[in-house]
């Protein structure tokens, strides 16, 4: 019922919940089921491949979230993403315990490198998972919120905000990279063994996760969809479309921003932290500017405003670049390039929006 | 007139016979005995007299065992020498390694060899190889040399060479044990920032034989010699944060005015910069001859090449996209992209060399202890330059006027009929060209690479915003005021974190003036 109102007249929602739902039941069952030679068979490289697009396109909701619907183009999301992702990766490496290359029982390789003595104090609890969990969705949602605290309050908006939150991202990377930071510096985290007890090597944990993603995106989606759907999601859009008049009619902006930006960074957490135990590893790089930008050109590419178009463009996106980056290095960067310049000259309103044109223009036909 | 010819070759032949005498002298044991025939020969004038010092002090004198002659000797790689003969600069054949004994010497008497060798050198007619000369006779502390000094002092037409010799004669009164020479040499000494001095007076202070005023005097002196240094430290630290600064400045002025008047955010600025550093590149290829004015070529060049290929994105991309600042930052990401790719293809992902003219290398010195390297100190000036020929642009000419119209109000300066298009296209070549010539001046400080850009543009955007949009003098305060700030944090918290200190010093600082320091005034801001 709760499911059925929040996508009334929404029929592009309603198909991308019911592929995420083929997808939970036939890849575990192509994976794990039917035999290898079989031309149905689905191989656990592509069950990882598939469930690092499903984290990408969890992250694309929660960009499209406040780009979308709010008016924020933040070109530092990938950072909420990564730290997400080293929240669980911290998690990770201590699930490694004795088994590193220094045999450490409660050192990470890294730190026994740099010669340290015993674990910092933001290490603690990270053994725990259900702290992990906690940190994963608090500190990028803290970070947001603090941010957003400080810019929306005093009003820093538009460019200045997009540029803003590409300083950030880049100082944190450049935080990242350090040694002393006690992140593992260039190298990240890395050299997992396994999660809740079980070896990230299996295909049952592949699945498993593969299976979680999917059920994270499809809620990330319809948690989306919700606060859009609601009053306040309203306002939100008002404010996207005329932010001094929301302000003279009577609402607090600033307040509705952070809201709006502190979940949707949550959400590019959880996203990072599916993320790291399917790729197997989390360092700076992922702090990039470049790669919170290329997550802006999958939002605008599936259209902006439609919470599923985004999650289609980060697909398509990331199809693209997995073949060609595999066949033609040297191409990738110039369709990139000439996806972002072609996509914001000639398809403002994305694949979804030049669907919803053709259909239109039928039926009026 | 026979007697005379006769009279002149027995004083020549005497000459000889002393350089001989003295080259056989360097036969004995003792190094004390070498150092003395070391020094007859350098009295001598002798053609071959710095040959054979040059070959002591190297290590290169042999005698041969077999006739006992002093010989120069290389080494034939482990099977022998080839040796010629020290005095007559004759060949003499091979030997085997056990044919020649070496001379040897030590540390002591390489340090008066090589005050030898530039009392010598000290009469040479290039002055830079007297100064040169003249150091080496301060630090090697041999007292016979100090009388060749004065001896030079007399007739030196240079200031430089003699404010050297006045240097080094302080310094030789330092070692002398008389108690009022040594304290006036100590006074004199007391700004004088040359390594040498600073261990004579740490030396004097520790010595427990020297008189207790003397020392007290030196190590006041030293204290002195140390607030000195650290002023100039500061001062150089000062230079590098403006020399960093005018970097910015440079990256940054070009975007200031397309982001200012056009609202365009020119993610691909970057990009232009490192084409105009590879048209640095390229006209040093194509001119190879010219290295010394490859870069007076490359900056009209470059800003030409920076400023079409500006004009080409502003006519197929971001002419579409005016009023739509958020979609041209996105598209223009694009663009940088491809241009980073293209020259990838074109040249390789390698770095390329860029040549470094004559006049650029080397360092100004000011003070003893405090030099300038040129390029940095060059590329100051350049950057002051260039913003200086922009500001006369935007306030002379009738296109700055248009600029300025444009920027504070487009539809109404279009009543006034200005052709804002034409304005528009003009801005970004002239900000392209900009971003050319600033790349011009990185490709003498950094490596010129396909990535050269990148690492550009997270901080000209820093600058621009902390100096407030479209506003040159805000760009130019910003730039060297970061600069400045970044250099004097970096000794203290390091490199990398005195980058990220400045950046969320940067974030916090936009909260309290969402603006920037210096904010646009006019009614078009608040759009």
């Amino acid at each position: 019922m709760l499911i059925s109102r929040l996508l009334d007249h929404e029929k592009g929602g309603w198909a991308f919940l019911a592929v995420l739902l083929a997808a939970i039941v036939v890849v575990p069952i192509a994976n794990l089921l039917i035999p290898e030679d079989s031309v149905f068979h689905l191989s656990t490289y592509m069950v990882t491949l598939l469930g690092k697009y499903l984290c990408y396109a969890l992250l694309a909701i929660a960009l499209d979230l406040v780009w979308g619907y709010c008016g924020i183009l933040s070109l530092g999301h990938g950072a909420f993403f990564a730290l997400g992702g080293y929240a669980m990766g911290m998690y990770l490496m201590r699930q490694v315990g004795s088994r590193g290359v220094y045999g450490h029982p409660e050192l990470p390789d890294f730190m026994v490198f740099l010669d340290w003595d015993s674990l910092p104090w933001y290490w603690l609890g990270f053994d725990q998972f259900w702290f992990a969990m906690l940190m994963v969705m608090l500190v990028p949602g803290l970070l947001a919120f603090v941010f957003g605290w400080l810019a929306f309050r005093s009003r820093v908006s538009g460019v200045y905000l997009s540029i803003m939150t590409q300083a950030l991202t880049y100082a944190l990377m450049l935080a990242f990279f350090r040694n002393e930071m006690g992140f593992g510096g260039n190298n990240g985290l890395t050299d997992f063994k396994d999660i809740l007890g079980s070896s990230l090597q299996t295909d049952f944990t592949r699945i498993v996760l593969f299976v979680s993603s999917a059920v994270a995106l499809a809620a990330g989606y319809l948690l989306c969809r919700y606060i859009v759907t609601s009053k306040l999601g309203r306002v939100v859009t008002a404010v996207r479309d005329a932010e001094a008049r929301t302000r003279f009619i009577g609402y607090r902006v600033e307040f509705y921003q952070v809201w709006i930006f502190t979940v949707s960074a949550v959400i590019a957490g959880i996203a990072g932290a599916l993320y790291v135990p399917q790729v197997g590893i989390i360092n700076p790089s992922e702090f990039q500017p470049l790669n919170s930008i290329e997550l802006v050109v999958w939002v605008a590419l599936g259209g902006r405003g439609t919470l599923y178009g985004a999650a289609l463009g980060a697909g398509l996106v990331n199809y693209v670049k997995t073949i060609l980056t595999g066949a033609l290095p040297e191409i990738w960067l110039f369709v990139l390039g000439t996806l972002f310049v072609v996509v914001t000259v000639f398809l403002p309103k994305g694949v979804v929006g030049v669907w919803h044109q053709l259909r239109s223009r039928g039926t009026h036909d | 007139m026979v007697l005379s010819l006769a009279c002149l070759l027995t004083l020549s032949v005497s000459a000889d016979d002393a350089f001989t005498t003295a080259v056989n002298g360097l036969k004995t044991r003792s190094f004390a005995d070498k150092y003395v025939a070391a020094s007859q020969i350098a009295a001598t004038s002798h053609p071959r007299a710095d040959v054979v010092l040059n070959a002591l002090l190297s290590g290169n004198l042999f005698t041969q065992r077999r006739s006992d002659l002093v010989v120069i000797a290389t080494s034939l790689d482990k099977k022998g020498y080839r040796l010629i003969d020290a005095i007559s600069g004759e060949s003499l054949g091979e030997v085997g390694r056990r044919g020649a004994k070496k001379i040897s010497v030590n540390n002591g008497l390489r340090r008066q060899l090589r005050g030898l060798i530039a009392g010598r050198q000290l009469s040479h007619e290039d002055s830079r190889l007297r100064l040169e000369a003249v150091e080496a006779i301060a630090s090697s502390g041999d007292k016979a040399l100090r009388s060749v000094l004065i001896n030079r002092r007399l007739v030196e037409q240079q200031v430089a060479v003699r404010e050297a010799i006045d240097i080094a004669l302080v310094v030789f009164d330092l070692d002398v044990d008389d108690n009022l020479i040594r304290l006036a040499a100590i006074k004199a000494s007391s700004d004088n920032l040359h390594p040498t001095v600073r261990v004579k007076l740490t030396n004097i202070a520790n010595d427990q034989s020297v008189s207790t005023d003397v020392r007290s005097a030196a190590s006041e002196a030293l204290v002195n010699l140390e607030t000195l240094s650290k002023r100039y430290q500061m001062v150089e630290t000062f230079f590098f944060g403006l020399s960093l600064g005018s970097i910015l400045v440079l990256a940054a002025i070009g975007l200031s005015i397309t982001f200012g008047v056009m609202g365009v955010i020119n993610m691909a600025h970057g990009e232009l910069i490192m084409i105009g550093a590879y048209t640095t590149y390229v006209v040093q290829i194509l001119f190879p001859g010219a290295i010394e004015y490859s870069l007076l070529i490359a900056v009209p060049a470059a800003f030409c090449v920076s400023g079409l290929v500006g004009i080409v994105i502003e006519r197929s991309v971001i002419q579409f996209l005016y009023g739509r600042p958020l979609e041209t930052l996105l598209a223009t990401f694009g663009v940088s992209l491809i241009l980073q790719q293209a020259v990838r293809s074109l040249f390789s992902p390698l770095n390329r060399t860029v040549l470094t003219p004559q006049w650029m290398s080397g360092s100004l010195e000011i003070a003893q202890g405090l030099s300038i390297t040129y390029n940095r100190f060059y590329i100051f000036f350049f950057a002051l330059l260039v913003f200086a020929a922009l500001l006369l642009i935007l306030q002379r000419t009738r296109l700055g006027l248009e600029v300025r119209a444009v920027t504070q109000n487009r539809s109404m300066a279009k009543a006034m009929g200005i052709r804002s298009t034409r304005v528009d296209i003009m801005t970004f070549g002239l900000g392209a060209g900009i971003a050319g010539v600033a790349g011009v001046a990185l490709s003498q400080l950094t490596n010129v690479g396909p990535n050269l850009g990148q690492g550009y543009i997270v901080d000209s955007f820093m600058v621009v915003v902390f100096g407030g949009v479209g506003n040159l003098w805000g760009t130019l305060v910003a730039g060297l005021s970061l600069g400045v700030v970044n250099k004097f944090i970096e000794p203290a918290a390091g490199a990398v974190m005195a980058k990220i200190l400045v950046l969320v010093f940067i974030i916090l600082f936009i909260q309290k003036r969402p603006r920037g320091l210096f904010p646009q005034k006019g009614r078009a801001v608040e759009d």
